[in-house]
């Protein structure tokens, strides 16, 4: 009886060793853009603008076309691509650091403008690049390299939520945010961007994404324990779910 | 029955697979990563029967798991 293949690594994404840490989730997004690319048949219609975070030396595995922005201006770069080149589908590859920390002026500007690309911001809760420092979007109490007692509320303040932020400006046509730990939540996942993209298509407008990612090394746990940190940390903080489809 | 081929020059060893595994086809094995990254990869264990749902590599990080039927 001959053997059929039920599932293998797409041709898109490159034979090597990623850069990222075991564990890391950002190899799920690869995965989710290089799978919609090949499935929405946009391989040669799509760029990719991406900052400044941990996903800059993973991107070399992704053998689909790419360009850099400087630290949190992919988005005012995007923009100017996109108005060069508007059937070209464009999405903004972005971290928590710089979608929501040095760019957020340029994030919320953009879908202020209503540009019509998409951004996915990929929240791990910290500044991974840089060794797991306290980022906007660290949920209270937690543990990070510079809040050593848990985010305080009286130091720190409190964290961004940027789907929902970025939901309440009128530019903006589709805000969501999913999460990628278990398979239920990745296939939900990919459906968010891939409802963004098809927006993005049909010219609604700026479409945003948020994609909750774990870093266990920032994290200090155990890779069995990530899913219960996730659950006691971090989605009290961040509910999934569409928050404006228009 | 179902057969997964891990890809072990890019498997890093997370266990997502396993911790993910409906039916709990899968233990972490005795070979290791032969990019030199010095981990255990996982292999499916014997008795046990693996119905390719693909579960093990959807949650893959590094896309290392290749499912058959």
């Amino acid at each position: 009886m001959m053997e059929e293949i039920v599932y293998q690594r797409s041709k898109y994404l490159r034979p090597m060793l990623t850069y990222y840490c075991a564990g890391c989730q950002h190899g799920i997004v690869s995965k989710i853009l290089v799978e919609l690319a090949e499935e929405m048949n946009i391989v040669n219609n799509l760029a990719i603008c991406y900052g400044i975070g941990c996903y800059v030396a993973g991107t070399m595995n992704l053998d689909l076309d790419m360009f850099p922005a400087l630290h949190g201006r992919a988005c005012a770069v995007a923009t100017g691509f996109k108005r060069m080149r508007p059937n070209q589908l464009v999405i903004t590859y972005q971290g928590d650091g710089d979608c929501a920390s040095i760019g957020l002026g340029d994030t919320l500007q953009a879908a202020a403008r209503g540009e019509n690309f998409t951004t996915i911001m990929v929240n791990n809760q910290n500044y991974g690049c840089t060794g797991g420092q306290l980022a906007p979007t660290t949920p209270i109490g937690m543990v990070t390299n510079t809040s050593p007692y848990g985010r305080s509320v009286e130091a720190q303040g409190y964290p961004i939520r940027m789907a929902e932020l970025v939901a309440n400006l009128d530019g903006c046509r589709y805000a969501a945010r999913g999460a990628l730990t278990t398979p239920a939540q990745i296939r939900q996942a990919k459906k968010y961007v891939r409802r963004a993209l098809e927006l993005q298509q049909q010219g609604h407008g700026y479409t945003f994404v948020e994609l909750l990612s774990a870093c266990p090394s920032t994290y200090k746990v155990p890779f069995d324990k990530v899913k219960a940190f996730q659950e006691e940390h971090v989605y009290p903080v961040f509910p999934t779910g569409v928050f404006k489809e228009e | 029955m179902g057969r997964i081929v891990v890809d072990r020059s890019v498997c890093k060893g997370c266990g997502y697979c396993i911790q993910f595994c409906p039916k709990h086809v899968l233990h972490m094995g005795e070979q290791r990563n032969t990019s030199g990254y010095g981990n255990h990869c996982p292999d499916m264990l014997e008795g046990t029967e693996c119905v390719a749902c693909a579960t093990c590599a959807i949650v893959c990080p590094d896309s290392a798991i290749t499912v058959y039927r």
